[in-house]
């Protein structure tokens, strides 16, 4: 990676690189919550667009069709990356009764343009088991781009 | 120019990417006033009806504001300003 798309214009890749254990507990956190809306980031170093520590936020609204990060939560991690020089580089959300594609509060509300915006619909499935989809998007100036995922071992 | 204020990623188009200004003010709204004369409609992007837009979140000191005044909220020297739109969607 080189410094292209640096600074405030999005790093854009086509492709979002993400751990197996990263999509597992994701999927997990959705099955958990389902039929409530999951959400939470994963983080990684400022500028390096790698996904490396995922944390798990409360949704506030506990809803089937909304979330929004608990606010003190989401200011502590605020706190937590200006120390550690990290930035969110994965938003995580589900959706339970519709499919894995941003909704249209997901595009308007959609504040992070360095992220991927990961979404994982439960529709399909309860707690104990079924079929998830997961899909990743990039929104920016509220165009939603579609990426590849490339699950790495 | 006294308050610090921290500019989250998508607002720095109105500060040239700077990711802080300084602005002076006793209270949130004079500082949120003083900056948008650098930097015009970033306040718009923050207050909406002379209040706190819904998912926006904004800490004077590490203290939520719609805890302690909300625009009224005391301002002085040294403080910092963090302003943080809400991760949310539906």
């Amino acid at each position: 990676m080189d410094g292209v798309g640096r600074g405030i214009t999005p790093n854009v890749t086509a492709v979002l690189k993400i751990a197996r254990e990263h999509v597992d507990d994701i999927i997990a956190h959705a099955r958990e919550d389902h039929p409530d809306e999951a959400c939470g980031v994963i983080v990684g170093p400022e500028g390096s667009a790698v996904p490396t520590r995922l944390i798990r936020m409360t949704n506030a609204e506990r809803s089937p069709t909304f979330f929004r990060f608990e606010p003190q939560e989401q200011f502590a991690l605020y706190k937590q990356m200006s120390t550690t020089g990290e930035e969110i580089v994965v938003v995580y959300h589900s959706h339970t009764a519709t499919e894995a594609y941003p909704s249209r509060t997901d595009i308007s509300l959609a504040s992070e343009p360095q992220a991927h915006y990961l979404i994982v619909s439960t529709a399909e499935s309860d707690a104990s088991g079924g079929g998830v989809s997961v899909r990743s998007f990039r929104i920016v100036d509220s165009a939603v781009t579609e990426e590849e995922i490339d699950v790495t071992e | 120019m006294s308050v610090e204020v921290r500019i989250p990623t998508i607002l720095r188009t109105f500060t040239g990417g700077e990711k802080a200004v300084r602005g002076d003010g006793a209270t949130l709204q004079e500082v949120l006033d003083d900056i948008d004369a650098r930097n015009p409609g970033l306040k718009d992007r923050i207050v909406e009806s002379e209040a706190l837009r819904r998912f926006v979140n904004v800490y004077v000191n590490d203290e939520d504001v719609r805890f302690t005044g909300g625009l009224n909220a005391p301002t002085s020297d040294g403080d910092v300003v963090v302003v943080l739109p809400a991760v949310a969607g539906g």
